[in-house]
């Protein structure tokens, strides 16, 4: 955690981890769909799930599914909001077996598409993306980071650091995982500089690629 | 890298005769490329969001939804104002860590430090000594780069949820940024910072997090000013020169410790302590709210 992340983020309260921590859960939902959401539905585990009503990690949710910050002044009022605009969230209490006790599992679904992601607010707001249609990525967002989904196939990585090479993108980490040899793969690129749109759309445009998601660096 | 000791952070210091806030810059600047500069800018903004909260708390009447927490920074306000508190600098630092505690639950808008249960420390403490001592906006910021970076010590080493740890890890952690940093806006040496901080966590070591109805607001919201009370206590003792004998990164070791061996029912799940007791559950049993569309 950084100097800013510690005297930060500046926020709407009640709650780091519940409140702003959970925006922020909603913020990465809503960038993995790629597209405005049209229905949510959110599976609160553990300390969510007992405190979660009153530390407003329900509105959080909502709030950042439709793209406000963890400091927007409509934060208090997201559900009702959402409502207004025609998106249906619902929630649930469950057990997520051993995670962290900030855990959500969410499911989402757009126009065009779904996506199902577990999160967990790890304190002071700060957030862990573990899973993503359920493959393991443990996202920190400590970096601005790519996640593409893509098919396991020869070239797929290259493809991807080519474009990041051309645009002077500089990786720091890097992993991939998959269902299986030649099935749906995922790879997770955390990067020391930012990418450009442009970049995010020729990634996009090559064959093979069913989700490029990019997370700009954590404020 | 960051710090992962305040031994190194403050061994360094010493060596080279300077603070800890400008070693601090240092290191930002090699680690993260950000200029002391464009830091010093991001964190003056920063503070004027927690000078507003507190102003918020001090005049308004802000009261949570749930109606257990409100108005108590204004009283105290008041009260001190008039004259008729104990202290002044206590009071004073006491009502403005109760002012943005109370903002936050409200929904209000304030700045984490470390976290938002426990927001009003840092900022108390910060803005009663400057007024007291006459500390510049200058100094203030310099110490939120102290403070920043004793808790980021501890997040390194332990944790600062009250899920993982319990409070200990939120306000305890706050009142050793406080008390760290404090002392240094007031030309101690390093080492003194470590002996405060040392000593404001070892006095909240094992702190619970049992709040009722799993809201941030009671305790948390009293704790906020039990917590900015004891940073002024711990740099009272580190300014006259009293040593903690153990050092600031093994109480963050055990408090790291003591965090992992507190029952679950103590870490935020609000079914210990204080939540569970008969008035805690008859409000919570208020309050209650289904979580459902």
């Amino acid at each position: 955690m950084g100097l800013l992340d510690i005297i930060g983020p500046v926020m709407v309260g009640p709650s780091s981890s519940h409140t702003a921590g959970a925006a922020r859960i909603g913020m990465v939902g809503r960038r993995l769909l790629g597209e405005e959401v049209v229905e949510a539905h959110v599976l609160l585990h553990g300390s969510f799930a007992a405190t979660g009503v009153g530390h407003g990690t329900d509105r959080a949710i909502a709030a950042g599914l439709m793209g406000m910050t963890p400091d927007d002044g409509r934060l208090p009022d997201a559900l009702e909001l959402a409502r207004a605009a025609g998106v249906r969230v619902t929630f649930e209490r469950g057990d997520l077996g051993r995670v962290h006790p900030n855990s959500a599992r969410i499911a989402l679904r757009g126009e065009t598409s779904r996506v199902e992601f577990e999160a967990a607010s790890v304190g002071g707001g700060q957030i862990l993306l573990q899973s993503v249609d359920g493959l393991e990525v443990g996202i920190a967002f400590g970096f601005p980071t790519l996640l593409t989904e893509h098919d396991d196939t020869v070239g797929r990585i290259a493809q991807v650091a080519d474009v990041l090479a051309r645009f002077e993108v500089n990786v720091a980490f890097m992993r991939v995982a998959r269902e299986g040899r030649g099935q749906r793969a995922i790879m997770i690129v955390e990067c020391d500089d930012p990418v450009a749109e442009e970049a995010l759309a020729q990634i996009r445009r090559q064959p093979g690629f069913r989700r490029v998601c990019y997370f700009p660096p954590a404020d | 890298m960051p710090f992962h000791s305040m031994a190194q952070w403050v061994a360094l210091a010493e060596q080279s005769d300077r603070p800890l806030y400008q070693v601090a810059l240092e290191m930002e600047r090699t680690d993260s490329g950000i200029e002391p500069e464009a830091l010093l800018a991001r964190l003056a903004e920063r503070w004027e969001v927690m000078e507003a909260s507190m102003t918020r708390g001090l005049t308004e009447e802000v009261r949570s939804e749930s109606g257990l927490v409100g108005a108590g920074a204004r009283r105290l306000h008041e009260a001190r104002v008039a004259g008729h508190t104990l202290t002044q600098v206590m009071a004073d630092a006491i009502a403005r860590a109760l002012a943005v505690s109370e903002v936050n639950a409200a929904f209000g808008r304030i700045v984490a430090a470390p976290t938002a249960g426990s927001a009003g420390v840092v900022p108390g403490v910060f803005a009663a000594v400057a007024a007291a001592r006459n500390l510049s906006r200058h100094t203030v910021v310099r110490g939120l780069v102290t403070a920043g970076h004793i808790g980021a010590i501890a997040a390194r080493r332990a944790s600062l949820a009250g899920s993982a740890a319990g409070c200990q890890a939120e306000n305890g952690v706050a009142s050793a940024m406080a008390a760290g940093a404090v002392v240094e806006m007031l030309g101690a040496r390093p080492r003194v910072s470590d002996h405060a901080a040392a000593i404001a966590l070892k006095n909240l070591l094992g702190l619970v997090c049992d709040p009722v109805a799993g809201r941030v607001e009671v305790p948390c919201v009293k704790r906020n000013a039990g917590a900015a009370a004891n940073a002024l206590a711990a740099a009272e003792m580190a300014l006259a020169g009293i040593e903690s004998v153990i050092p600031l990164d093994e109480v963050i070791d055990a408090m790291a410790w003591i965090g992992i061996h507190m029952p679950v029912e103590l870490r935020e799940t609000s079914e210990g302590g204080l939540a569970a007791t008969p008035t805690g559950r008859r409000i919570a049993e208020r309050l209650k709210v289904e979580v459902d569309p």
